[in-house]
């Protein structure tokens, strides 16, 4: 019998991840909450960005002394990227830095939108897939996109700003990982099925004088 | 006649994270990330446009104009 508790991995080129939501570890107030998040959501990846080395003299610690490489898989994204050379630089770049060559490509259209731009992402995608890259595509609910990119269907949950800008970050880790994993476990055990009329949930034999359909007001 | 003396260490300018900057001639990569006291490691690094790997940080060797960009992981969803 199948156990309740237990699900397959999700498998991300050559990484297996045991939570299937995906955190960001941007907009946090500081490095010490956006760590304390990633805990408490139990997430095993989280993305990062790839920006400029601040070459002040006031040098401060980074993100990365506050998170564990070798707990959680760093996924790099291209934010920031609006056509496919600079969305490829950026994955090179992050592929050196980390040795691995799971990215998520954004290629975006519109600054105030954050939308995609779909034929840059198209684009970038099949350079990046002939670099030898695993590429995990920003795309929009467009379904034609999809098709071309990838299968349909929702694997996992990538988000960011919904708990690092919540009122109570650290509360929010949490739901969002009791939101995913019973998103997850609800569609693993098939959900009811609908049905027109109502099915009462209790016996209908036994019930005392005076009760049912047919008793009188 | 006074020859004008050529100086000893000369110097060309690169743009190095979008700023100008002097550097000696001839500079390798992994010099430039020293002067900077920036470890090997957390920082990438790119020459016009193209990725310098590890094992070629030491040879490669910096140009007049050369558009370099240092480059780490911060925050980002």
């Amino acid at each position: 019998m199948d156990d309740p508790t237990q699900d397959a991995p999700l498998i991300l080129g050559e990484h297996s991840l045991r939570s299937r939501l995906l955190v960001g570890t941007g907009k946090y107030a500081s490095f010490e909450e956006t760590a304390r998040a990633l805990e408490l959501c139990e997430t095993d990846c989280v993305t990062v960005a790839v920006r400029r080395v601040n070459l002040d003299a006031t040098k401060g610690p980074s993100l990365l002394e506050f998170i564990d490489a070798k707990r959680y898989v760093i996924l790099p994204n291209t934010a920031g990227c609006f056509d496919a050379e600079s969305a490829v630089r950026t994955c090179v770049l992050a592929r050196d830095l980390l040795g691995t060559k799971l990215v998520k490509l954004e290629v975006l259209g519109d600054k105030t939108t954050l939308l995609p731009d779909p034929v840059g992402t198209l684009e970038a995608t099949q350079e990046l897939v002939s670099q030898g890259f695993d590429v995990m595509v920003y795309c929009s609910d467009d379904p034609r996109m999809c098709v071309r990119l990838a299968e349909l269907g929702v694997e996992g949950v990538l988000l960011n700003s919904a708990i690092a800008l919540a009122k109570d970050p650290l509360r929010m880790a949490v739901a969002m990982r009791d939101a995913a994993s019973a998103g997850r476990q609800t569609y693993l055990a098939g959900p009811i099925p609908k049905r027109l009329y109502a099915n009462a949930s209790s016996p209908m034999e036994g019930m005392i004088a005076g009760t049912g359909v047919h008793a009188k007001a | 006649m006074h020859r004008p003396r050529i100086p000893l260490h000369r110097t060309l300018k690169i743009v190095l994270n979008g700023s100008p900057k002097e550097v000696a001639d001839t500079l390798a990569v992994a010099e430039l990330l020293e002067s900077l006291a920036l470890g090997p490691e957390g920082v990438a690094v790119e020459v016009n446009g193209e990725l310098v790997t590890r094992t070629e940080r030491e040879d490669v060797r910096l140009a007049e104009g050369d558009a370099v960009e240092l480059v780490t992981l911060v925050g980002g969803g």
